[in-house]
This record gives C-alpha cells, structure tokens and sequence, in this order.
C-alpha cells in the first residue's frame, strides 16, 4: 500500500518540511504565548481574590457537612422521615406560600412594566426605523444604563427611596429588564424586512403608524419569546430581592441562613428550585407553541 | 374585475386621491379579506392583553401600595439623583479602596468562570447524549445541573461563606459553582449539537471511546465552549459586581454601605467605574471571541 503515496525528492521534500516546521513553531509559540498570559492574568486574580488554598482544603469538609445537615432536623432525624415537619412552612398559613405568591409577583411586574417599556425604547433605537442620530445614541446609551447597573444597586437604592417592601424590588426588575429586552428587541426590529415599512410609508402614515403596521407584525413573536426567557430569569432574581430588603422569599431565606435552621433552609431552596423548574416547564411550553404558530402561518 | 373600479392613469395629481377615494367601493369588494375584520383572531389578542392587564393591575393591589408613597418615594428619587452630582471618590484613600475592590471583582469574575468552565468540562461530555448513551446517566446528570442552576449566585455566596468565610474566595467559589451547572448544560448541547462523522472516522480506523472524543469530538466543540466561557465572563463580571452585597468580596460592599451612609456622590461614582469596566470588558472580550470564532456573518 506504500506505493500508492506519491514520494517527493529529497530537496522538494525538504523545503516543505521546513515551511512545516516553521508554521508548526509559529503556532506553538503563539500557544506558549497565550499560557503564559493565561497563568499570568490567574496568578494575578488569585493575589487579588485572596485564593487561600490551604484554608479551602481544611474547610472543604464543611460544604459537604453544610450540604449534608441541610437534610436533617436539628433532631437528627432526616428531614425525609417527616416531610410534614421539614416543610412546615408551606401547611402553616402567612408563611411561606404568599412569600412565594409575592415572588412569582414581583417577577411578572417586573417583566411586564420593563417589556413595555423596552418595546417602546427599541423603536427609537432602531437605526433602520430613526433618522435622528442623537435620539438613537441617547436611548442606547440609557439602555445600556439600565442593564449594566446590578439590579440589587437599584433595588438597594430604591428601598432607601420607597422603604422596605416589594415595590422597590418591582422597580428595580422593571429597569434592568428594560436595559436587557430594549437590547434585545432593538436587534432584532433592526433585522427585519424592510418592504413593508416603506410600502406603509409610501401611503403618507405617520412614524408611529408605519412602526405599528410595518415592524410590529414582523417582531412580535419574537418580542414574546424573548419576554418570556426573561420572566424565566426575573423569578431566579425575585427570590434573592428580599437580600436587601425589596419583598419575596429571599428574606426569610437569608435569615434562615445565617440563623442556621439547616431544614428551614433546604425546605425554602426547595421551594424556589421546584418554582423556577415549573416556571423554566411553562414557558419553554409556550414559546415552542409560539414557535409552531409561526411555522404554520 | 370591472374596467370602471380601477382609477384611469392618467388623472392629474389633486385628483388622485379622490379618484382612489371613488374606487374604494370597488376595492372592497375585490379584497374582502382584507378589509373583514377577522374577529376571532382579534377576539385572541384582546382577551390575551386582558388577562395580561388584569394580572398587572391584581399584582399591584396584592402589594399593597399607595400613591402617596410612590410620589414621596418619586420625588426622595429625584433628590438622590441631584445629590449624587458631581460624582466623587472623596479622598484618595477612599479611590485607592475602591479601585483594590473593583480588582477583586474582576478576579472574582475571571476565576468563578475558569474553575466553572474546567469543572463542567468533564460533566458537559458525561450529560451528552452521544456520548453516554445511557438514558439514565443523562437524566441524573441533567436534573443535578439544573438545580444548581436554579440556586442564585448569591445563595451560593452565603453557603460558601459558612465554608471559607467573608471575602473574595467565596465569591470565586460561588460563581464557580451556580455556572457549573449552566456550563454543564450548554457544553452537553454542544457536544450533542457536534457533527457525527469525525468520531465516525476514528472509531472506523480503531480508535477508542476516549480517542473518539479527544480527537472527534473536542476540536470541534472546543471553540464554541471557548466563546461560551467568555460569554459568562462578561456577564460574571455583573454578577461579581453585587456578590459583595452579602460580603462576599468585590465591589458591591461599597455599594450597599455608601447607599445605606447615604453618600450619593460616591455611590455615582462606583456607578461610573462599574459601566467603564463592563464596558471595556465587553469590548476585549467580544474581539476575543470574534478570533475565537471567526467574525459574525454580515446580514445581506
């Protein structure tokens, strides 16, 4: 089988192992190159972040201890022998439930109050729909406010403004989700097709006309899924509003936590990853329903 | 179609309109379609804004909420705002404080991000379907991952410390673990996602499970982790930024004490630092990734 390679002679041959060579050692320097950055930028983070190893393997023993006392009462006995105990909170009435209620709340005021307004901003940022340079830069650069300032900040700042309580935390999901969605939908009204925008305009309507009947159509589906993604991840950020004060569950969660009632704290966490999954269910749900209504159009 | 319902062409300009407007009787009965409404698709939409504002306005009466403190909270608002103008550092000891925690939080986001991603690497391989083809592996592993994803960063800040205690350490600890369970899910998506042929190709010259992997499947899926691990940097870099809230390091501590001293024009200020960094991180981390994975596709 040998003789089916074609064989260069010596001299051809040797040009190219060369020119091999050279790519080769060009490549493994730049590889070299970008480890020792790599190691460099680590070192430097690890100084930084106060990495203390040794600490972090004598105490590693109490994660998995925490880990493992969360499952049993302060008894002894697993919090699975009597799940009517572990989950006391849930029977018992103004405990845990509306804390809940107040969460899942919390996140759909929050959705809703930012979609909209992200719905409107993204119009005025679309660069295919406004003439107006500074108007666009201006609302960019207010949404890019909104997202990039942690929403615990707002919420932070919110709760000193309107006292403790879910309307700050309301407030201060509504301004990121504003940020993160006017991003979002401005991408993708900057990406439609633009025939029926002009053909709209071409009849004399006015700016707000031709976006309602020339963009809207076109986006709306895709302003709902992506709504929905982020009411997904509102809930996860409601639980912990109540960290600094601004209503849900966190609170109870956080005191929980530091007060050391090991069952009180799996029962809450169970609580919130069994929500997030039925909300994650949910709207995966509609959002492929959605997806098989566009399909069928 | 009838000759007369369409406007002649050659009628001046002022009286085109009115010509339009004169076979308008003639275009609705040649388009009823459109000009129906289709009262059940409308009937849809209504309802489904309905229930959407009903909802709203149900959720803002649970809360319990007055007018009264809206606008009093509106207008203490306003005062901050004017307060926090211009923003300051105060003493340059104070600028020296802030700049060590802003590099805390960038440790914080860089080293969360690569413990994670080295951490999901294997479990990314054991959660894909071509490559563990057990059913019942995959669901473990899945519904392991998906729980710790569920768990907010900042809960696992305050577990871990109770492990290694207050500071930056267990805000890397924290991120490593609540995007573990993320990477896991994207990196199996990736591998799922990987073309069969290449491990095709080893398996048939007799390579083994392992060399099926390391030389089928990893350079092709290396890249995409590659720009996903950034991806997270840039949002860790938020998240690392509100992690010191609950004490564990970075600069979301000074936030929260300069809020509560009410010291507006510091807390502008660590404002202004936080949206120049994301900003820059953002910027190298984006070319990073276009080198990584080859610039985006122009549209048309």
């Amino acid at each position: 089988m040998a003789s089916a390679i074609l064989r260069l002679p010596e001299h051809q041959a040797a040009a190219l192992v060369r020119a091999y060579e050279t790519a080769q050692t060009e490549k493994r320097r730049k590889a070299l190159l970008g480890a020792a950055v790599l190691v460099a930028c680590i070192l430097a983070a690890a100084h930084f972040g106060e990495v203390d190893l040794k600490r972090f393997f004598t105490h590693i023993g109490n994660f998995t201890s925490y880990i493992g006392r969360l499952f049993f009462f302060d008894s002894g006995a697993s919090v699975f022998s009597d799940p009517h105990e572990w989950l006391w909170g849930i029977t018992q009435k103004n405990r845990w439930l509306p804390l809940l209620g107040q969460t899942l709340i919390i996140a759909y005021l929050g959705t809703i109050l930012g979609a909209a307004t992200g719905f409107i901003a993204s119009f005025l940022a679309a660069a295919n729909l406004v003439r107006s340079r500074w108007l666009r830069f201006v609302v960019r650069r207010f949404l890019e406010f909104c997202r990039t300032v942690p929403e615990l900040v707002f919420a932070l700042v919110f709760v000193v403004a309107f006292g403790l309580g879910p309307l700050p935390g309301v407030l201060a999901l509504a301004i990121h989700t504003t940020g993160a969605l006017g991003k979002l939908f401005a991408e993708v009204v900057e990406n439609i097709d633009m025939k029926p925008v002009e053909g709209i305009a071409s009849t004399g309507a006015n700016w707000v006309e031709t976006v309602r009947f020339g963009a809207v159509p076109q986006v709306l589906s895709n302003f709902v899924s992506y709504t929905l993604l982020r009411f997904e991840i509102n809930v996860r950020t409601a639980g912990v509003m109540g960290f600094v004060g601004a209503g849900g569950i966190g609170q109870e969660l956080l005191v929980n936590i530091r007060q050391f009632y090991y069952s009180d704290v799996s029962a809450v966490l169970l609580l919130i990853v069994v929500t997030v999954a039925i909300i994650d269910l949910m709207t995966e749900r509609l959002r492929t329903a959605l997806l098989g209504m566009e399909a069928q159009k | 179609m009838t000759e007369a319902a369409i406007p002649s062409a050659h009628v001046s300009a002022p009286s085109l309109r009115q010509a339009a407007l004169a076979g308008r009787a003639g275009l609705l009965a040649r388009h009823p379609g459109v000009f129906t409404p289709n009262w059940r698709r409308r009937g849809a939409t209504i309802a489904t804004l309905t229930v959407l504002a009903l909802l709203l306005v149900c959720g803002f009466a649970s809360l319990d909420v007055s007018w009264s403190r809206i606008v009093r909270g509106l207008g203490r608002l306003g005062e901050f705002a004017l307060l926090m103008l211009p923003p300051s550092f105060g003493t340059f000891d104070r600028l020296e404080l802030y700049l060590l925690a802003l590099a805390q939080t960038l440790a914080i986001a860089f080293l969360g991000t690569l413990l994670a991603a080295l951490l999901a690497l294997p479990f990314g391989f054991l959660a894909a379907r071509n490559v563990i083809p057990n059913v019942f592996a995959h669901f473990v592993v899945r519904r392991v991952l998906d729980t710790i994803r569920a768990v907010d960063v900042l809960i696992w800040a305050l577990i871990w410390i109770n492990v290694v205690g207050l500071g930056p350490f267990a805000g890397i600890l924290a991120i490593m673990t609540s995007d573990w369970g993320a990477f896991g899910k994207l990196f199996s998506e990736a591998v799922e996602a990987a073309d069969r042929r290449a491990v095709d190709g080893i398996v048939s010259t007799g390579g083994s499970k392992l060399h099926a992997v390391r030389f089928g499947l990893v350079p092709q899926v290396l890249p995409v982790f590659l720009s996903q691990v950034l991806y997270f940097f840039e949002s860790n870099t938020r998240s690392a930024t509100i992690i010191g809230i609950v004490g564990a390091g970075g600069i979301g501590q000074h936030f929260a004490e300069q809020i509560m001293v009410l010291e507006w024009q510091h807390v502008a200020f660590l404002v202004l630092l936080v949206l120049v960094t994301v900003a820059i991180i953002d910027a190298l981390s984006s070319r990073l990734r276009f080198a990584i994975i080859g610039a985006p596709a122009r549209a048309g």
